[in-house]
């Protein structure tokens, strides 16, 4: 974990050389999203409320769910990133240290200019919180935070799925995106306006559901039910993230480099 | 001419060798299609006002952007014409005889044609015999087809040309990067490639109506669905060739004034 940090703050640095490069990207990161709220905020403006939820409760699904990407994004870049590494053949300086694999892809990459997008995420959230009756108590702040932390083991997960599949196919496969991106363009909005099959898709295969709409309803207040369960709902994301990790140290084992 | 023929069918026949990434596109766009048809359907299913735009539309609306989203995204990024610029291999670039700005042009042109050529027809294929309420239906006339033909092509040369003269700014930004991805943003929001103009509230389609972007992307999608009359479209043309006109004497001259004080990078 210590490596980590340290990965974390060379890269930073380097990054920071370009300072002005560093501050156009970071802002343009700022408006991706904001452009996307800003069409949320015209439909809702149109058509007054989504199958009974406000803009107000929808706002605070897509900040929970943008900040948990765009964490991810930032933080777990390096398997996103991971097709070059393979190509390039520089995989194999990561194998012949005695370190885990994944704690050296994940320090491989860091994009900072996603603070833009994080900042995004974060004026979103809080306009929302402050705009909705929400009793808070502890277990509700709990949630939330888990909810967060649960999104971006998420999208880490599926960066690294794709990532193994780089073992194999040695370019990397756009494929991921339609969870990743489809994902946080899907989750967005609460689960429960769309058709039965996506739901059950992104609850039960890739939990989006058990990270956003689920305790989303019991923060609102909108859940009968155990409390606990429902902070509990997040941890989900730790169910998903095994069977991922498995497959990336089968992944590694499979490996041959392209020699390059 | 000729050269501008050849270096487009070049650029067409790489463009087509990434079959693999194509499938990927293809699922994504249709997957992204799907979910935007529901949320909408959502919206839809208990709105109290009639909106501005019916649901049918507003289907054949999304599919077509899914589908033809190689020629109206802004966000279409060429590595090469970048590199060109920051790296100094302009220098190169200038010592063909030929005019550059075509040059660049067609190369632009035949990476988007190419494409969508690939994705375009699978997706046609599917989405014609999807069940209500996902289903892209035709258009009403014989005569609308055409019209959306035309519009859409002619939308095409437009976000080409607007597309050029940001390629050209790069001279003077250097870091292209950052800059393109603002304008970029802001003019796929104003083209209706994030919600439709129709639904965007009215002081915000007054300056939509003004700027270009919309003729590349609102514009045709309308025409093909009915949404917007045929003498319109006509009119409609009129506009999407004056714009044309503008964007590429601007391109043009922006492109002669770089060169004259063009500074080539590095070694």
């Amino acid at each position: 974990m210590a490596l980590y940090f340290k990965y974390l703050l060379i890269l930073f640095k380097s990054q920071m050389q370009y300072r002005t490069s560093f501050w156009l990207l970071t802002t343009g990161q700022f408006f991706i999203p904001f452009s996307v709220f800003a069409g949320l905020y015209f439909l809702f403006a149109r058509f007054g409320h989504l199958q009974g939820w406000t803009f107000f409760e929808a706002a605070l699904c897509f900040g929970i769910v943008h900040m948990a990407f765009s964490l991810s994004e930032c933080f777990a870049r390096g398997f996103d990133a991971f097709s070059s590494l393979v190509a390039g053949g520089d995989f194999d300086r990561l194998l012949v240290r005695p370190r885990s694999t994944v704690v050296q892809v994940l320090g491989s990459k860091f994009e900072f200019t996603r603070f833009g997008r994080i900042l995004q995420s974060a004026i979103v959230l809080s306009w929302s919180i402050n705009n909705l009756p929400i009793e808070w108590s502890a277990v509700k702040v709990i949630t939330l935070i888990l909810m967060v932390v649960g999104g971006v083991l998420i999208f880490t997960g599926i960066y690294m799925l794709n990532a193994a599949l780089c073992f194999w196919t040695i370019q990397g496969l756009e494929v991921a995106n339609i969870f990743t991106d489809g994902g946080r363009e899907m989750a967005q909005y609460p689960l429960n306006i769309y058709q039965k099959w996506v739901t059950v898709f992104f609850t039960f295969i890739i939990p989006f559901g058990f990270i956003s709409y689920l305790p989303l309803l019991y923060i609102l207040g909108k859940s009968e039910g155990n409390e606990l369960l429902y902070m509990m709902m997040p941890l989900a994301s730790v169910v998903f993230l095994i069977p991922c990790l498995l497959i990336w140290q089968i992944g590694v084992r499979h490996y041959r480099s392209t020699g390059s | 001419m000729n050269a501008y023929i050849s270096v487009s069918k070049l650029r067409f026949i790489t463009g087509l060798q990434y079959r693999a990434a194509a499938l990927a596109g293809m699922a994504t766009q249709l997957f992204f299609g799907l979910i935007f048809i529901m949320v909408y359907v959502a919206f839809y299913s208990h709105s109290s006002t009639t909106p501005p735009i019916s649901l049918e539309d507003l289907v054949s609306y999304i599919w077509l952007q899914q589908i033809f989203l190689g020629f109206i995204a802004l966000w279409f990024r060429d590595h090469d014409i970048f590199q060109l610029i920051t790296s100094g291999n302009i220098a190169y670039e200038l010592c063909r005889p030929c005019d550059i700005y075509k040059f660049w042009y067609a190369k632009l042109l035949a990476t988007r044609v190419s494409s969508v050529v690939l994705r375009c027809l699978p997706i046609i294929l599917i989405v014609f015999v999807l069940p209500e309420p996902y289903r892209l239906g035709m258009p009403p006339s014989v005569i609308t087809l055409l019209l959306f033909v035309v519009t859409l092509l002619l939308g095409l040369l437009v976000i080409v040309s607007i597309s050029m003269v940001i390629y050209i700014s790069v001279f003077w930004t250097m870091s292209p990067t950052g800059s393109i991805l603002m304008i970029a943003v802001a003019g796929e929001f104003l083209a209706g490639m994030i919600i439709p103009v129709p639904l965007m509230p009215l002081w915000l389609q007054k300056i939509v109506y003004v700027l270009p972007f919309r003729w590349t992307v609102d514009f045709p999608f309308r025409v093909y669905s009915g949404d917007i009359p045929s003498a319109e479209a006509l009119w409609g043309i009129f506009v999407q060739l004056l714009w044309l006109g503008v964007l590429i004497g601007l391109g043009r001259w922006l492109l002669r004034r770089a060169l004259q004080q063009v500074v080539v990078q590095g070694g």
